[in-house]
């Protein structure tokens, strides 16, 4: 009989369940075995490479394929008269709007996908690309979100029917217009600001790109394919290509970063896959650095003005109004209703009287996007943007700025707390937060060097913010993307060996899904990670779910896999209660086994219950054998993780170089399945905006022409920009969640920008009457505020 | 990843064949060394060569020696060698300093001092580091060998005084006593390219400057040899308001171009700020005075 | 041409055009797709090997330069089954998480304790900044070289 001793003995290094468990996936990485999307070689398999534009808008005038075809390792050139014929000459995208997959009549972005050479080698496809003659017409171009509305900017859109101006998206609201206007009537200070918060890129070190391997035999398209949202995917291009559905499998094996980069429909997959169809081999496109940078969904590009105000020292409004560049066509990815994404939670972490929202789209000769790299569906925008206008505000009232965030915080015993424009937030004890982040700081001692360091005309700045944002997308009832409700599956099942096998829709792009969500069942389950096995990244193997981008996984997916395990813990309950000759209610848990309360000795552990499961031993009345289940987790609202950020920055006074000398993190994510994993996302993200307040920017002339499309120019942080990021926590569980965990992955890219141009304002202020500057903060850029002269990004 | 245009290759196996290979090849042919200059144009597809001639097997070009008056460097000696090497440290820390900053290790490894001045992009290091310390280049073709001073083998954007059949085999740099030199760069990011950098030396007597040199990069169509900050300096006793004068000078004296990396006054004004600086070490180490 | 190269102590011989980069001569080869790229520029390090014990970057070589040179991956670092402390340094601090820079991470960081076996942390960032990655923040990469070179004084200590 199962005794307390057999029950797996758990160790700091090797918990069951939570704790800082060393990954699983590791052992295939650190060998150089990982299979990423060009890693894989298929018999027959053909190469292809995409022409595209150097104008950002031109008529097309004529396409010249014939040098193209003469080349003895081209098999097919496929342009847009090609893709007519199969209908997907154009696509549906995630916004309701459509892109071109190949440009027919016009170019509408530097960059776009013109033409599609399929060749036997990459080498040859690339030299292929050089023979194909294109004549275009160059037209103006609108590159200037600001001025896109103008009564005399080009039309882009000129294929949407009734489309008369660069309008994309017409103005969203949320919040309340009059009562933010009484608001500000009453207020005591008023802040106004100009925010850019300029357009970047995700940029992962792997690219984009897709095998293609339709079997015209058998029906079945397999597409291997690095996506974070494999089953959405699999349902759009049955839709797009008129395939069926469950013909269709997408295969994601190792993918090397997404951040939401890999969450579109490329134009280069559905020619990957027409390629095939037509080929008859299977077609292997993947791209280079620059189509990354310059055709992929990059990110922001929001252009906001904000008015916050303040009564009886604490913040009572915020009005914003926003023009987001959407590029060339609608693509941006965020649930339907919601056009803006979540941008209207930047209302903030404060008990405000009334805000209101305004935003809308317009197109810009510029690639398409805008919903992308850790945004939380436009949470970095925000964060960014409130985090920037309490700093202008606590500068403008004379108060220090986490003195004015205290006193405005919403208080633990709001929560749950329902804000201005309509979130209701789960929990939190945000000043509980802030002080541990200043405790670790050491925040008054940084405040008194500073004055030091400014006698002897030393510039140093510490930069605070504080941010609450909204992951797990999400409830069924408010919201779905394209009509597919943001619900996950979990499936697992307890073999007769008592091992364990749980497959997940969540899709990891590094996140350590294996090891986490093996944890998960080990918690719930006392069944060692070691012998849980997580099955992902196969659409024929998984179930239908929506993926992971918007810090998702783990209040999605994690929630359906703790709630499918306790379906089969329940069922386990039950078949050991026939085991053990008792009722179901006189046995108790503890990890690992039911037993009799009362009698520890007389037990069952979960191993032994499996076997029982698929023996032929009687199962309890009406029950059928095995020991497994299924669920479809739909989350009852989102999760409210937060933290409190500390950046501490010195500014060279003559070259206006920026240097982060510390970072302090403390977020407060909920309950944490792998602390060691968490940190890992928190110094990740923080990594990021790094790059994005100090460097990260894609910048375009007048005509269009983007500046700045390799690693050359687009510069990211190396490991000599980022300090030894300082981390702290809280823990304040999510009350509907079947963990009490809340999401962490996008939070520190979400908080670490506003705290780094905090900073560089604080240092700069004093000294040379700094009040604003925009990201990012270039030397250059620095020095023109110094002058008094901060201009916005191109 | 992008890829190179078709092209033939062969191994040199001494000096005199691969300027042979240059002159039978003809224009469309090109050395290659380290390669990390030319390989990433190729793969763009900004330049095309037809014809690559590969010289790392040539290890007689690669040494950092004196010769009587004369510190004489191979043309294939490796940035890491600069880096690290301590006769080079002891004569022209302005090598070291710039070393540290140039590209990154791992491309260090690989990138030459020949590669580095014969791609002659203006923000480029090493040139203004060999344009200060009075350098000359030596040049050798099949009718022999040339030597040209720095000014003249910089001609202008990504131009040589390297002709066609010619190939750069050594710079030789002056020693003299009483030398102090510096290099101070700024850059965007680690391994970034300058937005400005300046190399200051100066050559002392007592408390006296007898000769300087001061050449920046990035800031102009080339390599800016700031004579007229030399002029300056020569006889003066060093001060802080000397080496900002001097730092004046270079800012008035550059034509840098706005780009993606800083607009021109930012830029001018780094001309002032670095040559002041890198002046300013360069005496403290000509004085020993250096921590 | 014919290219005949050493990789990871083998003889490995192709023709291939002389415009074939070294990255991808490796990758063609049977089992060694652990080399990877990440740009166009030289920038990423996602590429990096080790030629004649120096960390190089290998789409910025061509395979034809490599001809008499040794060259090592990532996948000569685990021998007879036991993975080089630089390996085991990663999988101990949660230095990777996609994997995706890893195998140039791994090889500069070995090149790095092989000839400055006790480094700072400065001297850590320093050897890694020709190689990005997006996803770990740097400060684990630097713990888990940091966590290889301590073990492998105290095995030099205890031989």
């Amino acid at each position: 009989m199962a005794t307390v001793e057999n029950l797996p003995s758990a160790t700091t290094e090797r918990p069951v369940g939570f704790g800082r468990l060393k990954r699983k996936e590791d052992a295939r990485f650190i060998r150089g075995k990982g299979t990423y999307l060009d890693d894989i070689r298929l018999p027959g398999m053909v190469h292809g490479a995409i022409l595209r534009s150097p104008y950002a808008h031109a008529r097309i005038v004529s396409i010249d394929t014939s040098r193209a075809l003469a080349h003895p390792n081209v098999a097919a050139v496929v342009t847009a008269k090609d893709l007519e014929t199969l209908g997907l000459a154009w696509m549906p995208t995630i916004s309701y709007d459509t892109q071109a997959v190949l440009a027919g009549d016009k170019v509408r972005f530097q960059g776009q996908e013109v033409a599609f050479v399929i060749a036997t080698d990459a080498y040859s496809a690339r030299d292929a690309l050089q023979l194909i003659d294109v004549e275009y017409e160059p037209l103006p171009a609108v590159v200037n979100a600001r001025k896109a509305l103008d009564p005399d900017a080009p039309l882009i859109r000129d294929d949407k029917e009734g489309q008369t101006d660069n309008l994309a998206s017409p103005t969203w609201e949320a919040g309340d217009e009059e009562a933010t206007e009484r608001a500000f009537a009453e207020a005591d200070t008023i802040v106004t600001r100009d925010i850019i918060y300029p357009r970047c890129h995700p940029a992962p070190l792997e690219t984009c790109g897709m095998i293609a391997d339709f079997n015209a035999e058998t029906g079945q398209l397999t597409i291997y394919n690095g996506n974070q949202a494999p089953h959405a995917h699999r349902t759009v291009y049955a839709h797009v290509a008129g395939l069926a559905e469950h013909m269709i499998r997408i295969v994601c094996n190792d993918i090397g970063g997404g951040f939401g980069n890999k969450v579109p429909v490329y134009p280069g997959y559905v020619c990957a896959i027409a390629g095939s169809i037509v080929a008859g081999a299977p077609v292997k496109w993947v791209e280079d650095r620059s189509e990354n940078l310059m055709s992929t969904g990059f990110a922001r590009d929001y252009v906001m003005h904000a008015e916050m105000c303040s009564k009886d020292g604490k913040i009572t409004g915020l009005r914003v109004d926003v023009i987001a560049d959407h590029g060339a066509f609608d693509s941006t990815a965020q649930p339907t209703k919601f056009p803006a994404g979540f941008f209207h939670i930047c209302c903030g972490s404060y008990d405000l009287q009334a805000s209101h929202v305004k935003v809308k789209a317009v197109y810009t000769n510029k690639a398409p996007g805008g919903v992308a790299y850790r945004c939380s569906f436009r949470i970095t925008e925000a964060v960014y943007l409130v985090e920037r206008m309490v700093d202008a505000l606590a500068l403008e009232m004379k108060v220090d700025p986490i003195e004015l965030r205290t006193r405005s915080f919403i208080a633990p015993d709001q929560f749950p707390y329902e804000t201005t424009t309509g979130w209701t937030y789960d929990s939190g004890n945000y000043a509980e937060t802030m002080r541990v982040a200043m405790d670790i700081a050491g925040y008054e001692d940084l405040r008194r060097e500073q004055a030091e360091k400014r006698a002897r005309g030393e510039l140093m700045g510490i930069g605070v913010s504080f941010f609450t944002e909204g992951v797990g997308a999400g409830p069924r009832k408010h919201m779905d993307i394209l009509g597919l409700a943001m619900n996950d599956g979990a499936d697992l099942r307890v073999h007769p060996s008592g091992k364990a096998v749980v497959s997940i829709s969540a899709q990891t792009q590094g996140q350590g899904h294996e090891t986490t969500f093996a944890q998960i069942v080990a918690e719930e389950l006392g069944i060692p990670p070691e012998d849980v096995q997580v099955r992902h990244g196969d659409t024929d193997r998984s179930p239908y779910g929506l993926g992971t981008y918007g810090s998702r996984s783990t209040p999605v997916s994690g929630a359906a896999v703790a709630v499918v395990s306790r379906k089969v813990r329940d069922k386990a309950r039950m078949i050991a209660a026939t085991m053990l000759e008792a009722s179901p209610e006189d046995l108790t848990w503890e990890k690992g086994r039911w037993y009799v309360k009362g009698d520890p000795e007389k037990g069952a552990m979960i191993g032994d219950i499996a076997v029982r499961a698929y023996s032929g031993e009687p199962m309890p009345e009406g029950m059928e054998g095995g020991l497994d289940a299924q669920v479809i987790y739909d989350p009852p609202n989102l999760t409210y993780p937060y933290g409190a950020y500390i950046a501490v920055v010195d500014v060279d006074p003559e070259t206006a170089q920026v240097k982060v000398r510390r970072f302090i993190a403390v977020d407060d994510c909920g309950v944490r399945i792998n602390p060691m994993i968490v940190d890992g996302q928190i110094h990740g993200g923080l990594a990021e905006g790094i790059g994005i307040a100090l460097m990260e920017v894609l910048t375009f002339d007048e005509e269009g022409n983007c500046l700045n499309g390799s690693f050359m120019d687009y510069l990211i942080p190396t490991a000599l920009e980022c300090p030894d990021f300082e981390l702290g926590e809280t823990v304040t569980p999510c009350p509907h969640h079947p963990l009490g965990a809340k999401g962490v992955g996008e939070s520190p890219n979400v908080g670490s920008p506003p705290a780094i141009v905090n900073a560089v304002i604080d240092a700069l202020h004093e000294s040379h009457g700094v009040t604003h500057i925009d990201m990012p903060c270039t030397p250059a850029r620095v020095w023109a505020a110094m002058q008094g002269r901060p201009e916005p990004p191109q | 990843m992008q890829t190179p245009a078709p092209f033939e290759y062969e191994r040199a196996t001494s000096v005199e064949g691969a300027i042979a290979a240059l002159q039978r090849q003809g224009p469309e042919a090109r050395i290659i060394a380290g390669g990390h200059s030319l390989l990433p144009m190729m793969k763009l597809r900004l330049a095309n060569p037809e014809y690559l001639i590969d010289i790392n097997d040539l290890h007689e070009l690669s040494y950092i020696r004196e010769d009587g008056d004369e510190l004489r460097i191979g043309a294939l000696t490796r940035h890491v060698e600069l880096l690290r090497s301590d006769l080079l440290v002891e004569r022209f820390p302005v090598f070291r300093d710039a070393e540290q900053v140039i590209a990154d290790p791992v491309v260090r490894n690989r990138g030459t001092i020949g590669g580095s001045l014969c791609q002659a992009d203006a923000a480029e290091d090493l040139s203004a580091v060999c344009s200060a310390l009075k350098g000359k280049a030596v040049i050798r073709g099949a009718e022999g060998e040339r030597v040209v001073g720095l000014d003249e083998f910089h001609i202008g954007p990504f131009m040589t005084a390297v002709g066609e059949g010619e190939m750069l085999t050594e710079v030789r740099l002056p020693l003299r006593p009483g030398a102090g030199s510096a290099h101070e760069k700024v850059e965007r990011r680690a391994g970034d390219w300058a937005v400005a950098a300046a190399s200051g030396a100066v050559w002392m007597e007592g408390d006296t400057i007898t000769d300087a040199g001061v050449a920046l990069s990035a800031v102009g169509p080339t390599t800016v040899h700031v004579s007229r900050a030399e002029e300056f300096l020569r006889g003066r006793t060093p001060s802080e308001e000397l080496f900002a004068e001097a730092g004046e000078i270079a800012s008035e004296d550059c034509s840098p171009l706005p780009d993606g990396r800083g607009p021109v006054d930012y830029k001018r004004h780094l001309a002032g700020v670095l040559t002041k600086r890198a002046l300013r070490r360069a005496t403290a180490r000509a004085l020993h005075q250096e921590a | 041409m014919q290219v005949t190269i050493t990789i990871n102590g083998e003889t490995v011989s192709r023709d291939v055009e002389p415009r074939q980069l070294l990255v991808h001569f490796i990758r063609d080869t049977p089992g060694l797709t652990g080399t990877h790229w990440g740009c166009d520029t030289s920038n990423c390090g996602a590429c990096v090997v080790l030629m004649d014990g120096q960390p190089i970057k290998s789409c910025t070589t061509l395979a034809a330069m490599c001809e008499g040179h040794e060259i090592r991956t990532v996948e000569s670092l685990e021998v007879d089954g036991v993975l080089d402390p630089v390996q085991q340094g990663f999988h101990e601090k949660h230095a990777l998480h996609c994997g995706f820079c890893t195998p140039g991470m791994l090889m500069t960081g070995r090149a790095l304790l092989d000839e400055n076996p006790n480094p700072t942390e400065l001297e850590i960032r320093t050897a890694i900044s020709g190689a990005i990655c997006r996803c770990t923040g740097y400060k684990n990469i630097v713990a888990a070289i940091q966590w290889a070179a301590e073990q492998e004084a105290a095995t030099r200590q205890e031989a």
